[in-house]
């Protein structure tokens, strides 16, 4: 019964989508008010109505209702609850069903937080909120409905995939579909602004937040899903260039030119029609990346072919969605204005520069993405691009992106001089070659690579210090240093943030990938192997019952000069409904470094209880990596929170209220 | 799954046996060096039997075998590159992280390069036209005019932001 109450509740939905994707647009043109006024109950309805969907598919996973198909195939009455909740996303069916909930929470917030826009404005915004939205809701229906049947029920599921049988798996997702959908409203708003013809400061005031709202979740969902990876997977790499990994990496790249450049149409009105192409674009590699993920062709093309159902509906829906907003950028983009004047050496440039250096990044990961399927397609054979390859293209495009970013903040809007900028940054350029050059003799090797990586580094947090004292100084007029520093706006300090949180990342990536000491050792009980400066000692396994698996548990311990540190445990599990090995690191996680201890497989099958093949890491700053994901969310999170959106939220609101007021007399 | 129970039962009985007197423990490669040279190698091949994980890092049956073969081989005194032509010879490309340069990798390769200097070229070439347009258009005398009132109110300046 349940599992009905939810199919019917998605049929409605989409009936609400269709109504919130069609009447408030075409009253927003006719400027018929009742239309209009329907976009902020129908976004409402739809809300509720998905809320509804996702409550009845929960109670069907907590319920264990094995006559669902999807929870028969994602689920098992061993599964514990927090695990059957979070199986839910776990698999295609239900993770579609997340990216829609994720859609109607973001139109449900655009709806109750718009009260200082134009009703035209929001109506269009969430009209073509509600479009993608019936997209989605008729993949689910028609391809991918997670409350099917199964007649005759089964007896029992089939579990979880281990691997997802992890804290993990209830938080990463979730944050990762947020920054994913987010995007959507940046897209929404890119619509909305040419189908008025409005392109103007305004806009990009609007959109701003919410594209930044979007940035935070999609680097916090990324970070966590490496993170994740990290201690899941039992080897320590923290990114693998996987086309999944990608899938999300790419709207983050171009959400990140997206953001800069919507700075620039804001402040200056310059860059309109190349925001609206960026807003257009991370949207898109959004759904690109669904495509990616849920058609199955990354596995195989030939995945694909044999059941191309689902392909075939988000490739034609990928091309409606590009191919309309395409159509109607090259029709309007032409009356777009160019905005102010600036200079071929401003922040403007500057910022313009390393947009593009974005966007060639982003290409350049789509192309290492696609080309394997690309030539197992045309029949020229099989081939993997891999991390080499993405290290060798990715990292070279970056370095004068990473050092711009020291430059940008720094130079003037309008029109800058190198010899200013020079004159300005010198001392920083200089700290930071200190530190650079001399950074690497602490840690043993020196590394010609090492040490571009750290000046780099240096040099962010350097040209910000710097420029937050030059600011300071030409705004003090008389008053004492820290009281000028308090009343810098906090998108200034989020700017920054977000910089030293690129720097602390470098950090990480750079002193882990050099200086990381793994050993590969055969483990007798009471063996001691030593690795960075510490030594295990190895005292055996032991047997654990889990919920639903067994484990083999290592037992061994951590010294430092042979005084003793902690005990670790290390696990090697096996999940009985699904009969699959899982290793399960155990990690001392330090500030300046991680310790990883991974369980390999006993030498001898017959005798668990003798010696095992073991892995030791030393993985030095690694935390750094997602230390600095973490600072670049805080930061964008200060930019949404700075007053200028909130004053003008209040001093705005009223106006819209009179303007509908008076046209509600008139109507 | 017979095997793991048998395995789960032999551990138990163990637990609780005495110690076997300490010692270094010992690597599974011979020296660090053949280690270092493995880890570099193997970071380079795909696991085949994994969704996407190098030899280095896959726990897999097959990569364990494969990593030992490496070993051999580097024992053998092969070379790093000898060592990757008999894993392609026997593998294909496909087990190759790092595409080989060939006609159909051209573009691969040299795309992101040129769509670099395209990019940059497209950019100084914008920027250039952009500047004349605008340059190039003279406010009309009422824009002019609303300028100048602009101007003149010193509330409707903005300062540097």
């Amino acid at each position: 019964m349940i599992p009905e109450v939810g199919n019917f509740a998605l049929v409605l939905a989409l009936c609400v989508a269709l109504t919130q994707g069609t009447l408030p647009l075409l009253g927003a043109h006719l400027n018929r008010q009742q239309w209009v006024a329907l976009a902020r109950p129908a976004a409402v309805a739809q809300a509720l109505l998905l809320a509804i969907a996702f409550g009845c598919l929960t109670t069907a996973f907590v319920q264990n209702d094995f006559s669902v198909v999807y929870v028969a195939q994602h689920s098992n009455t061993l599964l514990p609850l927090q695990y059957r909740v979070a199986a839910v996303w776990g698999g295609h069916e239900g993770s579609l069903l997340l990216w829609v909930v994720m859609l109607v929470l973001w139109t449900l917030a655009v709806a109750l937080r718009s009260t200082q826009l134009p009703e035209a404005m929001v109506a269009r915004v969430l009209g073509v909120l509600g479009l993608v939205s019936a997209g989605f809701l008729l993949f689910i229906l028609f391809t991918s409905n997670p409350f099917e049947r199964l007649l005759p029920g089964a007896a029992e599921g089939r579990d979880l995939n281990p691997l997802l049988q992890d804290p993990g798996l209830i938080i990463h997702p979730p944050m990762l579909y947020m920054g994913y959908v987010g995007f959507s409203v940046a897209f929404a708003f890119a619509i909305a602004a040419l189908l008025s013809g409005q392109l103007d400061a305004a806009w990009a005031r609007w959109s701003r937040p919410w594209t930044t709202a979007a940035w935070v979740f999609l680097t916090i969902g990324i970070a966590l899903g490496s993170w994740w990876a990290y201690y899941e997977l039992g080897w320590g790499g923290w990114w693998f260039w996987d086309p999944v990994e990608n899938a999300s990496f790419m709207p983050w790249l171009i959400g990140t030119a997206l953001v800069h450049s919507l700075a620039v149409t804001e402040k200056r009105g310059s860059f309109k029609n190349w925001t609206v192409l960026l807003a257009i674009s991370a949207f898109s590699l959004s759904l690109l990346g669904t495509f990616l993920v849920r058609s199955g062709v990354l596995t195989s093309v030939h995945a694909f072919a044999t059941d191309p159902r689902r392909g075939i509906f988000i490739l034609v829906f990928l091309g409606t969605v590009i191919g309309s907003s395409l159509a109607l950028f090259a029709w309007r983009a032409p009356k777009v204005g160019l905005g102010g004047r600036f200079g071929l050496l401003s922040r403007e440039s500057l910022l313009l520069t390393n947009n593009v250096l974005l966007v060639v990044a982003c290409a350049s990961v789509l192309l290492g993405t696609l080309y394997p399927l690309l030539i197992d397609a045309l029949g020229a054979g099989k081939l993997s691009v891999g991390p080499p390859y993405f290290d060798a293209v990715f990292v070279p495009l970056m370095l004068p992106a990473v050092f711009l970013m020291g430059v940008a903040p720094c130079a003037r809007w309008k029109h800058a001089s190198v010899r200013e900028l020079a004159r300005t940054l010198r001392w920083a350029f200089v700290a930071a070659a200190v530190v650079g050059v001399g950074a690497p003799f602490l840690f043993g090797e020196w590394k010609p690579l090492v040490a571009l990586s750290l000046l780099l580094a240096a040099w962010i947090v350097f040209s910000a210090l710097l420029n937050l004292f030059e600011r300071v100084q030409s705004t003090r007029a008389g008053q004492p240093f820290l009281a000028a520093v308090r009343r810098q706006p906090r998108s200034f300090f989020g700017m920054h943030l977000a910089h030293v949180g690129i720097s602390v990342f470098i950090v990480g990536v750079t002193m882990v990938g050099a200086y990381q000491a793994e050993k590969d050792v055969k483990m007798e009980p009471g063996d001691t192997v030593s690795v960075g400066g510490y030594s295990f000692r190895f005292n055996g396994v032991r047997e654990e019952k889990g919920p639903n698996y067994r484990a083999l548990v290592g037992d061994i311990d951590l010294l430092k000069n042979g005084a003793a540190v902690r005990k670790m445990f290390p696990e090697k599990r096996f999940y009985v409904a699904s009969s699959m090995p899982m290793t399960e690191a155990a990690i001392d996680t330090g500030f300046l470094r991680d310790v990883y201890v991974s369980l390999g497989e006993p030498i001898d099958k017959a005798r668990p209880d003798a010696a095992w093949a073991v892995r030791v890491y030393y993985k030095p700053f690694v935390d750094w990596i997602w230390g600095g994901c973490v600072l670049m969310a805080m930061g964008g999170l200060l930019a949404i929170s700075d007053r200028r959106y909130r004053i003008k939220a209040r001093s705005a609101a009223p106006a819209p209220a009179v303007t509908t007021a008076s046209l509600a007399q008139n109507a | 799954m017979r095997r793991w129970l048998m395995l789960l039962l032999l551990a138990a009985a163990s637990l609780g046996s005495p110690g076997v007197p300490a010692g270094e423990a010992k690597p599974l490669a011979e020296d660090e060096l053949t280690e270092k040279r493995l880890i570099a190698i193997a970071s380079e091949l795909r696991c085949l039997v994994c969704q996407n994980e190098s030899l280095a890092g896959s726990h897999a049956e097959l990569a364990n075998d494969l990593r030992r073969e490496i070993r051999t081989l580097i024992r053998d005194g092969k070379s790093d590159s000898e060592i990757m032509e008999f894993m392609v010879n026997r593998y294909g490309d496909f087990v190759r992280y790092r595409p080989p340069l060939t006609g159909t990798t051209l573009l691969l390769w040299f795309g992101p390069g040129a769509l670099f200097v395209v990019g940059l070229a497209a950019l100084v070439r914008y920027l250039r036209r952009r500047d004349r347009a605008i340059s190039d258009t003279p406010l009309t005398p009422d824009e002019q005019g609303r300028a100048d009132t602009l101007l003149q109110d010193p509330d409707s300046r903005q300062g540097q932001p």
